[in-house]
């Protein structure tokens, strides 16, 4: 099996350095690349059906297609590698920069070629103290070598990346606050349209583009879309970071085929429950995704599939649901978050969360009532999509409707018993 | 009076941004990075330097979770509270450091050694719980790991 992202991992998941990096290949799509026009490799990236690793999916190479091209396009532009990463339960892009840093420069200076961008960043979530260390080292080596800066390997295309550590907020992670934090302001959405595509850092036009997404694009101008597309045991290209915690036998991440069953990656890699234990339901892709249960469990992992299930594939890292585990208080935690990391903007989210999260804490205490399981209810519809200035909040109650759904029993106890049966 | 290391660190990364408010997050972490927090002195100075009021400062600093206007230990310990963590029990490892450090979580010890904080998802949810200490990670925390870790931090 072909692991284009993580086959390069050292063993004792030090950084790979320059010298590594270029023995295995590195750095060869960046010349392929440099060799093209911008547009070829656009077309290249659309061709092989990469679609954004960072939770929504949208289509990589049509998201390039709205930028503005040509001698009349403004200009600077910028190219924003998203490494927010702080959606609760997900890994995968901290892995990706710690362990190969020169993977997500590369496909940095690719992409940026494509659309033609002068300056890039990298939005960096400020905890990920290590991934920093390697990536200021790594940048550092890629100008040594003249892959970044002036005049890029004798190409006449020249490019930056700077490291930007962030201060730290979850909705940081959606791009329109991210580039609101990137102006040094607070981070709350801006509106769209304009598409950040058209205008977005400092009014100029830019592409923000998840970690994992981005260490993917010079391996599909290396080998061809075609041979990206075969990766995938599905029709969404290529392969996938799948992640998993919780209470199995060996929690972890692994890069498989895009469409691998979630079963698979259950019991195969993450070796299945611990002992005693049984599985009641996962978060299939982070913290804002909806509930699957035991019926789900052959649904391929990948966009269409999951949605399909009711839920959204998101980061692709599960968060396991056992039976020892109050699904209640496991709601709560999650709601917790969410009332906390919203961005304070417009009232149905901050306002609409606190009073969820205070629910469910009495539920927990068991102080709940029949009631309010009807105002949970009407919380999930109120902050649904349409109702919220960002796609926060119908994210935040996407765990509570699931839940809600699939484990009414374990509510019902918790009102009925006045107490959690768990604790 | 920001020291001269501050202002020549502040200075280095400038030339990332085109303008300075683009910088103020930067530099406020930065001087945190040398005085634990961001004092009310500092702000002044900062505002100085790069041409913003306080009021625009203070209004970005209060909004990020890492930017502190209350001092803190020497040691600041970060306990992931999020979703994969609280199921392998975070709580009671929680719980346990604080009653071993005779503080409530968000406290500061009276020997000023450690401030301890909740912090959301770490990215180590494989390794939950997942602590983290002065920015350094420490993976499937358990209770009875709590005095050897801390012991490495004086
Ligand atoms: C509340 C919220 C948080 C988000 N956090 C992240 C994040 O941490 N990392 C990320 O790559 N995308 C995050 N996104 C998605 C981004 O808005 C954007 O869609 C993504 O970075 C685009 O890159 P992609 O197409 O490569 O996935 C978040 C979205 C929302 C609404
Ligand atoms: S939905 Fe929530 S996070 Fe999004 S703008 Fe409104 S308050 Fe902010
Ligand atoms: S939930 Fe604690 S590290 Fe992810």
């Amino acid at each position: 099996m072909e692991r284009p992202l993580t086959g390069n991992f050292r063993a004792d998941r030090e950084a790979v350095s320059l010298a590594e990096y270029e023995r295995a290949g590195g750095y060869q799509g960046l010349r392929k690349a440099l060799q093209m026009a911008p547009a070829d490799v656009t077309e290249t990236v659309k061709n092989s059906n990469l679609r954004g690793r960072g939770g929504a999916g949208f289509p990589t190479g049509m998201k390039w297609s709205f930028v503005p091209m040509g001698k009349d396009a403004p200009h600077p532009k910028y190219l924003v590698a998203n490494a927010d990463e702080m959606e609760p339960g997900t890994f995968k892009d901290r892995a990706l920069m710690e362990c190969d840093p020169h993977q997500l420069i590369e496909g940095m200076i690719v992409s940026a070629y494509a659309i033609a961008a002068d300056i890039g960043y990298i939005f960096l979530r400020g905890e990920y103290v290590r991934s920093h260390e390697r990536l200021a080292r790594a940048i550092a080596e890629a100008q040594a070598g003249n892959y970044l800066g002036n005049n890029i390997l004798g190409s006449g295309y020249s490019f930056t990346i700077h490291l930007h550590a962030s201060a730290g907020r979850y909705i940081c992670g959606e791009e329109t606050a991210l580039l609101n934090a990137l102006e040094g302001k607070r981070a709350h959405p801006r509106t769209k349209p304009p598409f950040p595509q058209v205008s977005g850092l400092w009014g100029k036009p830019t592409i923000v583009q998840n970690v994992e997404t981005l260490c993917n694009v010079h391996h599909i101008v290396n080998h061809g879309p075609a041979w990206f597309r075969k990766l995938s045991r599905t029709e969404d290209g290529g392969t996938k970071l799948y992640g998993v915690s919780g209470k199995v036998k060996r929690p972890g991440l692994w890069e498989l085929p895009m469409g691998t069953p979630m079963r698979e990656i259950l019991e195969e890699h993450a070796g299945g429950m611990r002992d005693g234990l049984r599985f009641r339901g996962a978060l299939p892709g982070g913290a804002s995704t909806d509930f699957l249960v035991e019926q789900h469990l052959d649904t391929p992992m990948d966009f269409g599939h999951v949605q399909k299930a009711g839920s959204r594939l998101g980061t692709g890292t599960m968060v396991v649901l056992d039976d020892q585990t109050c699904p209640v208080g496991m709601v709560w935690n999650l709601e917790h978050f969410f009332a906390q990391e919203s961005c304070g903007w417009c009232t149905p989210c901050w306002s609409g969360l606190a009073w969820t999260e205070k629910i469910l804490f009495a539920m927990e205490q068991g102080k709940g009532s029949l009631h309010d399981l009807e105002t949970l209810t009407f919380q999930t519809k109120f902050l649904a999509p349409g109702n919220t200035f960002c796609a926060f909040a119908p994210g935040a109650v996407e765990p509570l409707q699931s839940a809600l759904k699939y484990f009414a029993s374990d509510f019902r106890r918790h009102i009925d018993e006045h107490r959690c049966p768990w604790r | 009076m920001l020291s001269v290391e501050e202002r020549k660190e502040i200075e280095s990364k400038l030339a990332d941004y085109p303008n300075s408010q683009a910088m103020s997050i930067e530099a406020m972490l930065i001087v945190q990075r040398h005085r634990g927090w961001v004092t009310d002195e500092s702000l002044r100075d900062l505002s100085e330097l790069l041409g913003l009021s306080v009021a625009d400062l203070d209004g970005v600093a209060t909004f990020y979770n890492l930017i502190r206007r209350k001092p803190v230990g020497r040691h600041v310990v970060h306990v992931c509270d999020s979703v994969s963590c609280w199921i392998m029990g975070v709580e009671r490892v929680c719980s346990q450091l604080c009653t071993n450090l005779g503080i409530a979580l968000g406290g500061t010890t009276a020997d000023g050694r450690f401030t301890v904080l909740p912090i959301v998802c770490l990215g180590a949810c494989d390794h939950a719980p997942a602590v983290m200490i002065d920015g350094k990670l420490h993976e499937d925390f358990n209770g009875q790991r709590i005095e050897e870790i801390l012991a490495q931090y004086e």
